[in-house]
C-alpha cells in the first residue's frame, strides 16, 4: 500500500463518477466517491505541512485541522479523522461535498507546486460516509450544563455550526426552524443529486445527540416573537439566511410556469415534487427551459430540469463563460449532462400565450464594459440586438436577499442598504444579547462561511454569557 | 408525540368540514387576518388555511376546510385523535382593525370562513358589521348563525333563491350601497371573480375596499415567490405582503390565472387518491 511511500505522487487519485446519460435520469448522486484504498492513497499524497503553517487551514473557513486528519486517514485510521475533522466543523459529509474547494482549502494546498492538489474535499466527504455507513460516531464530550440557554434562529448551515459548537461549551441550545424540516437551504435548496437528504439528515442527529434541540414549525417573528427569545434566553443567534428570491423587474414575469429558483427547487426538493403524485406537491416538467442566472442556484435548477424530463434545458447569463459565479465542478457536469449555455445576453420581456402560460424570453445582446462597483466588468445591452428563444418554463436565478420576515418584529435591528443585518466584529447586532451570521449578514455566500460564522459567533456568545459584553 | 391533534370536528355543509386542533403556540400569537400552512404527512403538500378562531388558554385553533381536491378531501377523512403532521403560523399580516363607522362584509362559500374573525373584531372595535354571506344552494349555507351573533345585520344570499335573498353577494352589495347606505369599509373573500365584482362595485362608490387574496402558497414565509400577485403594477408576495391588498389596485385576473396553473397536475393528483380510497385503502 502507499502509506509512508517516499516518492512524491504527482497525480490525484481519480474519483468516480455515473455517467452523464444514466444520471441525468435520475435523482441520485452524480459523485460516487472514494474507496478506503483509494482514500488512503491520496491521502498519503499530503505533504504533512505543520498545522501553524500549513496554508490549506488557512482556506478553510472553519479551520479543519487539514494535515492532522490526512494522516490519521492514510493510516487507516478513519475514526480518528473523523474525530479530528469534528472539532471544529460538524458537517463533514455535507461540505465535503458542497465546499467551493478550489477557491478554499485546495487552493492553498503547496502540493499545487509541484503536481495536482490534495484532493482534500472529497476525502473529507470520504471520512464522513464511511464513518457513516461502518456506524462510526466521534465520541464529545459535552461539560456539565452551565444553566445558560441560548436560541438559535434558523436551522442552516450557520445556525447548526452556532447550535454545536455552543452545546460543546456546555451551554442549553435550542434551534427554531420556520420549515418543516431542518437544514436551510441544504434540505430546499441543494438538489438530491449533490447532496443527498440522508446524509443532511444523519449529520442532524448528531446534533441531537449532543443534546441540541431543534423545533420546527416555528417562525420567530410570527409564531414566537424575538422579545418572547429575548426574556427565556440569556442570547439569540440569527441565522435566518438569504431566502427571499429577486425577480426580473420586466413586462411578462408573472406568467403561468415563470418560477424563482427557490420555489423551483423548494418543490423539487424539499416537497420531493420529483416524485409526484406519490408525493402531493405538482410541479410542471416542461419540454424547452431557460434558467437565467450564471450561479450555483442557476446550475442546481438546469440540472433539476433535466432530471424532470426536459429535453432542452438553456442557461441564460449576461456575462462571459468566466464570470460566471457556480463552482467550476458544477458548471462542467451540467455540461456533460447536456445543459446548453446562451452568454452575453439579458432578459427584456417574457412573452406569454392567451392563457397566460410563457411562451418565448425576449433576449437583448450584451456585451462587457468597465469593471462595475464589485470588480466585475460591467454587461452592457447592445441596442437592437433583441431576440426570441421559444421556451415552455423560465427559472429566474438572479439571486436572493435576506429574509425579512422577522424583521418587521423587531425595528432596532439595524439592516444595511442590501437588508443584510448589520454586525460588528463579533457578530453582534445593534440589539444586545443578538447575535447574527452566514447568508442573513453577508447576502448570498457558501455553506462553509456561513458556517465559518456560526463558529466564531459562538465564541463571541459565550464571551457576552461570561462578560455581559 | 403528535403535537397537532384534532379534538373536534364537525360537518358544516357537504364538503365542508370544521377542525378544533392543538396548537398552542400559533392560539397564543394568532390574530384575524392571518393563516397557517398544513401538511397532512410525510408525502403531504403545504396548503395555506385561514384561522377561523382560536383560544390562547386552552391552546386550540380552529379551521374551515372546503373538499375542493386531494389535499382538502385527504385532511375531511381525518377523525378527532387523528393529527396533522405539520402545522405553521399564524402567518400573514393581521387585518387592519379600526373604526370605520359602518363595514360591509362580503363573502362566498368558504370565504365566508375568512371573513368571519375580521367581522367580529371590527364589531368588537365598535363598527356597524353588516354581512353578506352567499352560497350556491341552501344545503350548502354555513355559518350563518356565527354571523348573525357578531353582525348588526346578516344577508344570506343563494344563487338559485333556495334560501334567503335569490342572487349573488355583489347583487346584495350593489343594492345595500344604492340604498344609500355608506360604509367607510368592504371587506371581501372569496372566489376571485366575485372579489373582482366586489371591487368593481365599490371603486364606482369610491369605498375603501380590503380583499383577503388566496393564490397558490408553498412555504408562506416569503422564500418562494410562487404567492406573487399584481397589485397597483408592483409584484407582491401575498404571504408576507397579504393576504390583505386594497382590492381596488388588485389585478384579479393575473390572480385567476395563476390560480388555475396546475389544474392538470390537481387532477392527476384527486384521480390517483380517489382510486386508493375506493380500493379501501
Ligand atoms: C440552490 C443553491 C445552491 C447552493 N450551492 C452551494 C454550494 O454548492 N456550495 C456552497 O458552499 N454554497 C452553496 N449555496 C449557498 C449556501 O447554501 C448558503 O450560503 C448557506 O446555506 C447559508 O447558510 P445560512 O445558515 O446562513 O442560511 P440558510 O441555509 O438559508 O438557512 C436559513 C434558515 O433559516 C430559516 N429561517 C429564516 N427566517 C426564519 C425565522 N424568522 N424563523 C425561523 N427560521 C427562519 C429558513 O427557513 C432556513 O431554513 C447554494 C445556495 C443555493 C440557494
Ligand atoms: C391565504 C389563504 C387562505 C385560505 N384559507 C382557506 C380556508 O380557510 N378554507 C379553505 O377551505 N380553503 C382556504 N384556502 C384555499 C386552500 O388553500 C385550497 O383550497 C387548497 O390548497 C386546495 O388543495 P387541494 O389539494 O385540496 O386541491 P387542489 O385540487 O390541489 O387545488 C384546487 C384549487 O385550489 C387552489 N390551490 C391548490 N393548491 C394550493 C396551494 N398550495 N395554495 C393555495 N391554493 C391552492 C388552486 O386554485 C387549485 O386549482 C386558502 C388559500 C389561501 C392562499
Ligand atoms: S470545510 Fe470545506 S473548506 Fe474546510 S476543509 Fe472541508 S472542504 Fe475544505
Ligand atoms: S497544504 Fe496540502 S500538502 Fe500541506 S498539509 Fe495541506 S493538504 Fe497537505
Ligand atoms: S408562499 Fe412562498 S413566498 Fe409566499
Ligand atoms: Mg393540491
Amino acid at each position: 500500500m502507499s502509506t509512508g511511500g517516499s516518492r512524491v505522487k504527482k497525480k490525484r487519485v481519480p474519483v468516480p463518477r455515473r455517467e452523464p446519460a444514466e444520471r441525468i435520469r435520475d435523482f441520485n448522486e452524480v459523485v460516487l466517491g472514494y474507496t478506503l484504498e483509494q482514500a488512503m492513497e491520496e491521502a498519503s499524497r499530503c505533504l504533512q505541512c505543520p498545522l501553524n503553517f500549513a496554508p490549506c487551514v488557512k482556506g478553510c473557513p472553519v479551520h479543519v485541522n487539514i494535515p492532522g486528519f490526512l494522516r490519521k486517514l492514510r493510516e487507516g485510521d478513519v475514526k480518528g479523522a473523523l474525530e479530528i475533522i469534528m472539532e471544529t466543523n460538524p458537517l463533514p459529509g455535507i461540505t465535503g461535498r458542497v465546499c467551493p474547494q478550489e477557491e478554499q482549502c485546495e487552493r492553498n494546498c503547496i502540493m499545487g507546486r509541484i503536481g495536482d492538489r490534495i484532493n482534500i474535499g472529497k476525502l473529507e466527504r470520504f471520512v464522513a460516509d464511511y464513518a457513516r455507513k461502518h456506524g462510526i460516531r466521534p465520541e464529545v464530550k459535552i461539560p456539565p450544563s452551565t444553566g445558560k440557554k441560548i436560541a438559535i434562529v434558523g436551522s442552516g448551515p450557520a445556525g447548526l455550526t452556532a447550535a454545536a459548537e455552543l452545546r460543546k461549551m456546555g451551554h442549553e441550545v435550542r434551534v427554531f426552524e420556520a420549515l418543516h424540516e431542518p437544514g436551510g437551504v441544504l434540505v430546499y435548496g441543494i438538489p438530491e443529486f449533490r447532496l443527498p437528504k440522508e446524509i443532511v439528515r444523519y449529520e442532524l442527529e448528531y446534533l441531537s445527540k449532543i443534546g441540541v434541540e431543534i423545533l420546527t414549525d416555528v417562525v420567530v417573528g410570527k409564531t414566537l416573537s424575538l422579545r418572547d427569545l429575548l426574556t427565556e434566553y440569556d442570547a439569540v443567534f440569527l441565522g435566518t439566511g438569504a431566502g427571499t428570491p429577486n425577480f426580473l423587474n420586466i413586462p411578462g414575469v408573472n406568467c403561468l410556469n415563470i418560477y424563482s429558483a427557490n420555489e423551483f427547487l423548494t418543490r423539487v426538493n424539499l416537497m420531493k415534487a420529483y416524485l409526484f403524485p406519490e408525493y402531493d406537491t405538482p410541479i410542471k416538467k416542461p419540454n424547452r427551459v431557460a434558467v437565467i442566472g450564471g450561479g450555483n442556484t442557476a446550475m442546481d435548477a438546469a440540472r433539476s430540469a433535466l432530471r424532470l424530463g426536459s429535453r432542452e434545458v438553456y442557461v441564460l447569463y449576461r456575462r462571459t463563460k468566466e464570470l460566471m459565479t457556480a463552482r467550476q465542478e458544477e458548471v462542467e457536469n451540467a455540461e456533460e449532462e447536456g445543459v446548453k449555455f446562451m452568454f452575453l445576453v439579458s432578459p427584456v420581456e417574457f412573452v406569454c400565450d392567451d392563457k397566460g402560460r410563457v411562451k418565448a424570453v425576449r433576449l437583448i445582446k450584451m456585451r462587457l464594459g468597465e469593471p462595475g462597483r464589485d470588480g466585475r466588468p460591467r454587461p452592457i445591452p447592445i441596442p437592437g440586438s433583441e431576440f426570441e428563444l421559444e421556451v415552455d418554463a423560465v427559472i429566474i436565478a438572479i439571486g436572493q436577499t435576506p429574509n425579512r420576515i422577522l424583521f418587521k418584529d423587531i425595528p432596532e435591528l439595524k439592516l444595511t442598504e442590501k437588508g443584510t443585518i448589520v454586525v460588528d466584529e463579533k457578530y453582534r447586532t445593534t440589539v444586545k444579547g443578538v447575535f447574527a451570521g452566514g447568508d442573513a449578514i453577508r447576502g448570498e455566500s457558501t455553506v462553509v462561511k456561513a458556517m465559518g460564522d456560526g463558529w466564531k459567533a459562538a465564541r463571541s456568545i459565550d464571551e457576552y454569557l461570561k462578560t455581559g459584553e | 408525540m403528535p403535537k397537532y391533534v384534532i379534538t373536534a370536528k364537525r360537518k358544516l355543509a357537504p364538503r365542508v368540514n370544521w377542525f378544533r386542533i392543538q396548537a398552542p403556540l400559533i392560539a397564543r400569537r394568532a390574530q384575524p387576518g392571518q393563516f397557517v400552512i398544513v401538511r397532512l404527512h410525510e408525502k403531504g403538500e403545504r396548503i395555506p388555511l385561514t384561522l377561523f378562531d382560536w383560544n390562547a388558554n386552552e391552546g386550540f385553533i380552529e379551521l374551515v376546510v372546503q373538499e375542493v381536491g386531494k389535499t382538502t378531501m385527504e385532511m375531511g377523512r381525518y377523525n378527532v385523535g387523528d393529527h396533522v403532521l405539520n402545522i405553521t403560523g399564524p402567518l400573514g399580516n393581521p387585518t387592519h382593525i379600526d373604526m370605520y363607522g359602518v363595514v360591509v362584509i362580503v363573502c362566498g362559500g368558504v370565504g365566508s370562513a375568512v371573513c368571519y374573525p375580521v367581522a367580529k373584531a371590527l364589531r368588537e372595535r365598535g363598527n356597524k358589521v353588516i354581512s353578506i354571506i352567499g352560497f350556491r344552494t341552501r344545503e350548502l349555507v354555513i355559518l350563518e348563525e356565527e354571523f348573525r351573533r357578531i353582525s348588526d345585520e346578516v344577508i344570506v344570499t343563494t344563487d338559485d333563491g333556495s334560501y334567503g335573498v335569490k342572487g349573488f353577494t355583489t347583487d346584495a352589495l350593489r343594492s345595500l350601497l344604492e340604498s344609500g347606505v355608506k360604509p367607510g369599509l368592504v371587506y371581501t373573500a372569496g372566489p376571485v371573480i366575485m372579489m373582482k365584482k366586489v371591487a368593481e362595485i365599490t371603486r364606482r362608490h369610491g369605498v375603501l375596499t380590503y380583499a383577503s387574496l388566496n393564490p397558490i402558497m408553498v412555504d408562506g414565509t416569503g422564500m418562494c415567490g410562487a404567492c406573487r400577485v399584481t397589485v397597483e403594477g408592483r409584484t407582491v408576495f401575498a404571504c408576507v405582503d397579504g393576504p390583505d391588498f386594497d382590492a381596488h389596485k388588485v389585478d384579479f385576473d393575473e390572480l385567476a390565472k395563476r390560480l388555475a396553473q396546475y389544474t392538470e397536475e390537481e387532477r392527476i393528483a384527486l384521480e390517483k387518491y380517489l382510486n386508493t380510497v375506493s380500493r379501501g385503502g
